[in-house]
């Protein structure tokens, strides 16, 4: 069968059980976009090719399935390079898709020319500049092959128009074998001596911690997981990219560790005499100082990638392996920790005495916008969907939302890209149509790309926007007040401006305003009783509040400060 | 006061160094994958000399010493792997290889200065490749440290075009297994 390289590209993603793809057209991507016509893939018109890259992440998050978009050469390829490098730090499986001026105008300085597999080579895991339309079929086949295997991430496809345009016979790659990727060696047998000396480590240890990253969601290791620590009765928590991998009911989880964590999990790792790293990395916002974290702890660290070995935490026992693979065996090897009451004692004497705090609603009426979390969080149905951007609302939201089943929680972690949310929340939506989606956002974030909402609506993708308006950037606010003496500088935004209502109307959606107590939850309830449009909230917070626990940049987490409302006992 | 430009070491060698001899698969744009890593990560290279691979057109061979200084050898292995056209790593620590590298240099002469100089060169085991009236080019094929050696000793003649062209290195035969060895 003859087709053309775009036909061929649109039945390679057909081969690999892509529902959906997030994109915009332009010149060089112009003979993909013909095909799509008669595909049974559906497309997605973004406004800005940002938001076709964190709508592809929105949807990889929610659905374990990898996100796929479709841009143009030039200015459109290089308006996806953030979600590119954000896909790349949290390691989402995403095929990003670019079309590329003829071959022949490659190095000449073409319109909307960009060398973008140079540009991306350090923010991808893997990138083609295809050759011949005759190749689309392996390329399509790798990409998601490498973008799924293995420690995921983004792959980029690059592909001239000339490429798209001209002909081929088409095959489509039967098995990995014919994927031409000699080098490429995802997993490794798990090493039975590591294992054994893991399960050595958790038989001497007394003060364990499970410390469970964003490769445990990856490997969907919650079932074995669970199992474990049960079993086991060790604590465990689960950092920014790991939420949902433990539920935050059960009474085993201490909930977030890091900068903005829980004293409980903060402090239990600080004081642990065995760390047991899931598929985390010892990230510098968990970590604090290096030097100072968890001094008294040996490590036994599981990851699926090698590099991160030794990369940041010297560690006893390294096994190479996904979270599901390595818990399994541990558990199966029957390791057990000592007796842990004394250790469980201690850690509940943390969790009475500094648990989640913030001052009651002060009299100007201004909302806290924890409570506002709190409320939207009591109003929802389980296995809620949260999209956040970055900054003090996305804190909060980690801290104050219980997160229960894996896919819950969207957001934009090692990169911190703000703007995050409303497109991810968007992407997330038209992966889960079932559930419901609230991006919960700052009024910062939520101007840097809330066009996107107009996709929402003309695509009819009912998502729900908490805008938590505290009329700053928060979260640099709070840096400015406590490190920099309160010298406000370029962080006031004003509540008003954009009229956030206003605006949410001019891009077809619904937009409500809450001020008080009870507009809160009534605007709330209104909010949930949409179910075809989009719903835009304005929540106007007091901007004093600030994210609390924290340990400052660089500080040891031992000097971890709590709620003032906390302090002064001891 | 401006700082002083960066003149570079004044010794070639890094204190620690290592070479990896990697196997890559010969694609375009994978020396720059290579390099691109090794910047971005903030690892040192020393020197890099990249050829087809024996057996097959389909790979080259990339040798790199790197300043294992920088960063520790283990984080620039694994880094490495993970460039999916990378296929192989030896990573050979100065005392386990044999390395070679290939010097050429066109140094001006005059009947003066020509026997001092045929001294030199007969004292470095080079060969004399090229000559005019004005200048030979002569050939060192040897170790980095008689490269080395060579080069200080023209460093006294004005004018010299030297060339080196990067260090290529195999295990030393009958290397104790790796189990055997005493850590670095």
């Amino acid at each position: 069968m003859q087709l053309t390289g775009a036909q061929a590209l649109i039945k390679s993603l057909e081969q690999e059980g892509v529902e959906v793809i997030f994109g915009l057209p332009g010149g060089a991507i112009l003979p993909v976009y013909d095909p799509i016509i008669d595909s049974s893939i559906r497309h997605v018109l973004v406004r800005h090719e940002q938001g076709a890259g964190h709508m592809a992440e929105g949807y990889a998050l929610a659905t374990g399935r990898p996100g796929v978009a479709m841009v143009t050469s030039g200015p459109g390829a290089t308006n996806i390079v953030t979600p590119i490098a954000n896909a790349h730090m949290d390691s989402t499986p995403l095929v990003v898709i670019t079309g590329q001026v003829a071959t022949a105008a490659i190095g000449t300085d073409a319109f909307q020319e960009c060398d973008i597999t140079g540009i991306t080579m350090g923010i991808t895991k893997h990138n083609f500049l295809i050759q011949s339309a005759q190749e689309i079929p392996r390329a399509v086949a790798a990409a998601f092959h490498l973008a799924t295997t293995g420690r995921p991430g983004p792959v980029l496809i690059d592909v001239p128009k000339d490429v798209t345009q001209s002909m081929m016979d088409w095959w489509y790659p039967s098995s990995i074998d014919e994927l031409d990727l000699p080098g490429y060696r995802p997993e490794v047998p798990l090493d039975a001596d590591a294992i054994n000396e893991a399960v050595t480590l958790i038989n001497a240890a007394e003060r364990p911690v499970l410390y469970v990253g964003g490769g445990a969601l990856k490997s969907r290791a919650e079932r074995e997981l669970l199992a474990f620590a049960e079993r086991t009765k060790m604590p465990v928590v689960t950092t920014l990219m790991a939420r949902g991998a433990f539920p935050d009911s059960h009474e085993q989880h201490l909930g977030m560790p890091g900068m903005h964590g829980m004293y409980a999990a903060v402090t239990a790792i600080q004081k642990c005499d065995l760390l047991i790293s899931l598929g985390a990395r010892f990230d510098d916002r968990v970590t604090g100082k290096v030097s100072a974290f968890a001094p008294h702890a040996k490590v036994i660290h599981v990851d699926i990638d090698r590099a991160e070995f030794n990369k940041v935490r010297e560690s006893q026992v390294t096994i190479q392996s996904n979270v599901t693979a390595a818990v399994s065996a541990l558990d199966a090897a029957g390791a057990t920790p000592q007796n842990l009451e004394v250790w469980w004692k201690e850690i509940r004497t943390w969790q009475e005495r500094y648990p989640l705090a913030y001052d009651e609603p002060s009299d100007d009426g201004l909302l806290r916008p924890q409570r506002v979390i709190e409320e939207i969080l009591a109003a929802s149905a389980p296995g809620t969907i949260v999209a956040s951007g970055v900054g003090q609302h996305q804190m909060w939201a980690s801290q104050y939302w219980k997160f229960e089943e894996p896919g819950t929680w969207v957001n934009s972690g090692g990169a911190g890209t703000m703007g995050f949310g409303v497109p991810a929340a968007i992407g997330a939506k038209a992966g889960r149509p079932d559930k419901t989606v609230w991006c919960i956002d700052g009024d910062g974030c939520f101007q840097m790309t809330a066009q996107e909402l107009v996709t929402a609506r003309a695509e009819g993708i009912p998502i729900k926007v908490a805008i938590l308006n505290n009329a700053y950037l928060g979260m640099v606010r709070q840096w400015q007040e406590m490190f920099y003496e309160e010298r406000y500088s370029e962080v006031y935004l004003n509540a008003d401006l954009p009229d956030y209502v206003k605006w949410a109307e001019a891009m077809g959606c619904v937009g409500l305003r809450a001020r008080t107590m009870d507009e809160m939850k009534d605007v709330i309830r209104q909010a949930n009783e949409i179910n075809d449009v989009p719903v835009v909230i304005d929540f106007r917070t007091d901007s004093s509040e600030k994210v609390f626990p924290m340990v400052a940049a660089g500080a040891s987490n031992d000097d971890i400060m709590v709620h003032p409302s906390l302090r002064g006992e001891n | 006061m401006a700082p002083e430009p960066y003149l570079g070491p004044e010794t070639h060698t890094p204190v620690r160094h290592h070479i990896l001899s990697v196997l890559v698969e010969n694609k375009a744009g994978v020396l720059a994958r290579v390099a691109g890593l090794f910047a971005r990560r903030g690892f040192n290279i020393y020197s890099l000399a990249v050829a087809p691979a024996e057996l097959h057109e389909r790979f080259s061979r990339i040798t790199i010493v790197v300043d294992a200084e920088s960063a520790p050898l283990e984080q620039i292995v694994g880094q490495l792997y993970k460039l999916v056209n990378v296929v192989d790593i030896s990573d050979l620590a100065p005392s386990d290889a044999v390395e070679r590298e290939l010097l050429l240099a066109t140094i001006p002469t005059n009947v003066d200065s020509r026997t001092g100089l045929l001294d030199v060169i007969g004292e470095a085991n080079a060969a004399i490749v090229d000559v005019d009236a004005h200048h030979v080019t002569v050939m060192l094929a040897g170790t980095p440290h008689g490269c080395d050696a060579f080069e200080k000793a023209l460093e006294s003649y004005e004018g010299v075009e030297l060339h080196r062209t990067g260090r290529v290195a195999l295990p030393r035969l009958g290397t104790p297994p790796e189990s055997e060895k005493d850590p670095e």
